[in-house]
């Protein structure tokens, strides 16, 4: 079989299929093991230039792309958008084309707007991969959450997990409502109705209106992070009322029929969405999830930039051999 | 000005519901007849109209000429060329220019724009408040002596109501409609139609209710004051259900809609697709047929084209930083022919009636007609030509229409303002 080629770009989980997706997390099944060796690095991206474009303040998501493309040998440049041309009211499209100037082979891009990746990826001819576009779609953080879902249970295909809080404003939400569904995955959201999305049973899913009900239903819950300003804007009444009424806490999940797999996109608001004792309990897997997210993204950066191949005898792959 | 005799095409007035093949004859800057074999003096320009359709020029009472402020992106000049080879013959210019036409001096500087383009026809609406900032009212009465048909503040909501009120009350004198462009703030912070398609993008959604919201308030404020609200480029089915209420109960309402919006709905902003970004923005397929029944039955009663130019840099931006609107002058006809007429939902003479004639009677304006006496404003139509939209071929400043590339139905082969040909197809 010959792999499916992820084209140019990787902008969101809506547009792949459910081959290609497949072909991503299978891809990222080797690639863990080179985080867990004494040199981690391989010698797959050598020679090429990688801009880690950010627009938005993001901490373990560009570390985790540095790093990825870091052990895959890829030169790397960080701009962030505090302090360059962007902050001197320099457009996208004018940082695209000067990017692309300098013969770059790949952006990597985070910014606040929906649409932003794509914009970029029309407009020059480099490889571009979406770390998070507004509200659109975050699709490694979904396939990161996936990897993590299939290394607990062995499977995707079934599974029940219930996506918890903030929909409306959530690109993490909509790219595992996308990658999730895509593989046979059964999908809920839960949170309050005025953080949940018009029509967004349309994107086919169930709509859990009370937590407990997400609990009782789920394999698995995503906890997203609550975006403290939601209160300003007028969406919740209080971080301490949605924490009574909609945070995961021990004493909740004591209830359910089965242990439920905890993972969180991070950073978490601690007694918030989620309670200390269940992000470090026995069923968390936010760690892993974090663990994975290198190994994932260095599969989609090792796809997007070398001929897709099949990974069926990744360890005789040339890109594979160890470089020390 | 030389007589025309414009010969042998299908004349439509709409005005009168006449429909037949004639000779219409203008001479002075009036139509002279109209009629079979008119005869004229030796050596008058004869137009062959055979094929074709002779109606009363369109009447557009939204547009946007940016000027003053931002010539580079359009001008009275560019705006009522690009008119003119519409087919429009009369539009009327929103204030949200910079500086905001909002005072006599203003308006008058449109209006010797209007006069040295010569070109279609072009009314100022002046502001409805002072710098459009909704606080203070504009004086309406030196404002409509100078040449204003309206006020508006267009592209703002008029939020208090009060000032609504006051607007309203105070048109009356002056004979002139309020026009609103409705939509109620704190809900209306988003880019796009609050529905499935926002959800996809990842958009902040306008819901329908932000427009609703105001074209109740406004229906209720025009009965409380007896005054003419004019409600600008109506997009919802509610808005419809509401105008209809008002108009069942002989209030002094109006309505008009956008081409864009009986022609396109949000599945267009699909892939952020920035020419498919105004405002009010596109709406739901429900919502397009309910605009579409208005206009039939006559709940809208007016088609305007919300002409809004913009530079191509401006919307060459992700989709939430992109500015609202797109121009519409030279497509208005041949989208209204496709979706409307070919569409099966009305005749070319009520087209043309909702185009011209309505329009000129909501807003007191010359033409709409070919009444024998009235000014000589009239196109020609090519009623069946299908022509691919190319926006480089535009005569507007600017480009940006979600039209390219689309093949419309009908259009304008030649314009006359005052007895004068301002517009000839291929000339």
């Amino acid at each position: 079989m010959t792999a499916p080629s992820l084209g140019k770009d990787l902008l969101g989980l809506q547009s792949l299929s459910a081959t290609q997706i497949q072909h991503i997390l299978d891809t990222a099944e080797p690639f863990k093991a080179v985080s867990e060796r004494r040199i981690k690095k391989v010698p797959a991206l050598r020679g090429k230039t990688i801009v880690n474009l950010f627009f938005e303040p993001s901490t373990r998501t560009r570390i985790s792309f540095e790093f990825a493309e870091k052990r895959l040998s890829a030169d790397t440049v960080n701009v962030a958008s505090i302090g360059s041309s962007v902050s001197k009211g320099e457009n996208l499209v004018d940082t695209a084309r000067n990017l692309e100037a300098m013969r770059i082979d790949m952006v990597v891009i985070r910014h606040g707007s929906s649409g932003a990746a794509q914009f970029l990826g029309e407009r020059i001819r480099s490889n571009v991969v979406n770390a998070g576009d507004g509200k659109h779609e975050h699709p490694t953080q979904a396939l990161l959450d996936m990897l993590t879902l299939r290394d607990h249970f062995g499977r995707l295909e079934g599974l029940k997990v219930a996506l918890c809080g903030d929909i409306l404003h959530s690109r993490v939400a909509r790219s595992n409502i996308w990658g999730l569904t895509k593989l046979g995955v059964e999908v809920a959201v839960c949170g309050p109705a005025s953080l949940m999305p018009l029509g967004v049973r349309d994107l086919g899913v169930t709509v859990l209106p009370r937590i407990e009900d997400a609990i009782a239903w789920a394999d698995a819950l995503n906890i997203l992070r609550l975006q403290l300003e939601r209160m300003e804007s007028g969406y919740i009444p209080s971080v301490r009322e949605y924490n009574r009424v909609f945070g995961v806490t021990a004493e909740r999940l004591a209830r359910a029929p089965k242990d439920l797999l905890i993972l969180h996109p991070g950073p978490m608001n601690r007694g918030v969405e989620i309670d200390s004792d269940v992000a470090d309990g026995p069923h968390s897997v936010i760690l892993p999830q974090v663990t994975n997210g290198i190994a994932v993204r260095m599969a989609v950066l090792y796809l997007l930039v070398g001929e897709a191949r099949d990974w069926a005898g990744a360890a005789s792959a040339e890109g594979m051999e160890d470089s020390e | 000005m030389n007589p025309i005799l414009i010969a042998g095409g299908r004349v439509i007035d709409p005005s009168t519901g006449a429909d037949d093949i004639a000779d219409v004859y203008l001479v002075g800057g009036r139509v002279e007849a109209v009629g079979r074999n008119i005869d004229v003096p030796a050596g008058v320009r004869r137009i062959d109209a055979a094929g074709k359709v002779v109606a009363p020029g369109l009447v557009d009472i939204h547009v946007h000429l940016r000027e003053p402020g931002q010539e580079n992106v359009e001008t009275v000049a560019t705006g009522a060329m690009a008119a003119a080879a519409g087919g429009f013959t009369a539009v009327c210019a929103m204030p949200n220019t910079d500086p905001v036409t909002d005072n006599q001096a203003a308006v008058g500087f449109i209006v010797r724009q209007s006069q040295r383009a010569k070109k279609a026809r072009v009314y100022p609406i002046g502001a409805i408040s002072l710098g459009q900032r909704g606080e203070q009212l504009a004086e309406f009465g030196e404002m409509v002596g100078a040449g204003a048909v309206a006020v508006s503040d267009d592209g703002h909501p008029v939020v208090s109501s009060h000032l609504m009120r006051t607007a309203l009350e105070y048109a009356k004198t002056f004979g002139i409609p309020v026009a609103d462009h409705c939509e109620e703030p704190t809900l209306a912070r988003g880019s796009m139609h609050e529905g499935v398609v926002s959800t996809r993008l990842g958009l902040p959604g306008i819901p329908a209710a932000a427009e609703e919201i105001m074209v109740a308030r406004d229906t209720i404020l025009a009965e409380l004051t007896g005054g003419h609200v004019h409600l600008c480029h109506m997009s919802t089915r509610g808005s419809v259900d509401l105008i209809r209420r008002a108009k069942d109960k002989g209030l002094a309402v109006t309505a008009e809609a956008t081409p864009h919006h009986f022609a396109l709905t949000h599945e267009r902003c699909d892939g952020y697709d920035t020419n498919a970004k105004m405002n009010p923005p596109l709406r739901e397929a429900e919502d397009r047929e309910a605009i579409r029944q208005a206009l039939k039955d006559g709940t809208i009663d007016a088609i305007a084209s919300d002409h809004a130019p913009h530079h191509y840099d401006a919307k060459e931006r992700a989709f939430d930083e992109a500015p609202n609107g797109i121009i519409g002058l030279e497509t208005a006809f041949g989208v209204a022919m496709r979706e409307l007429v070919e569409g099966g939902y009305l005749s070319l003479s009520e087209l043309l009636f909702r185009m011209s004639t309505q329009p000129a009677r909501i807003f007191s304006l010359p033409g709409g007609s070919l009444a024998v006496g009235g000014p000589a404003d009239v196109a020609v139509f090519d009623p069946a030509v299908r022509w691919k939209v190319d926006p480089a071929q535009s005569f507007s400043k600017s480009r940006n229409t979600p039209f390219a590339g689309e093949t419309l139905v009908g259009r304008a082969d030649l314009t006359v303002v005052r007895g004068e040909i301002v517009f000839e197809r291929g000339a």
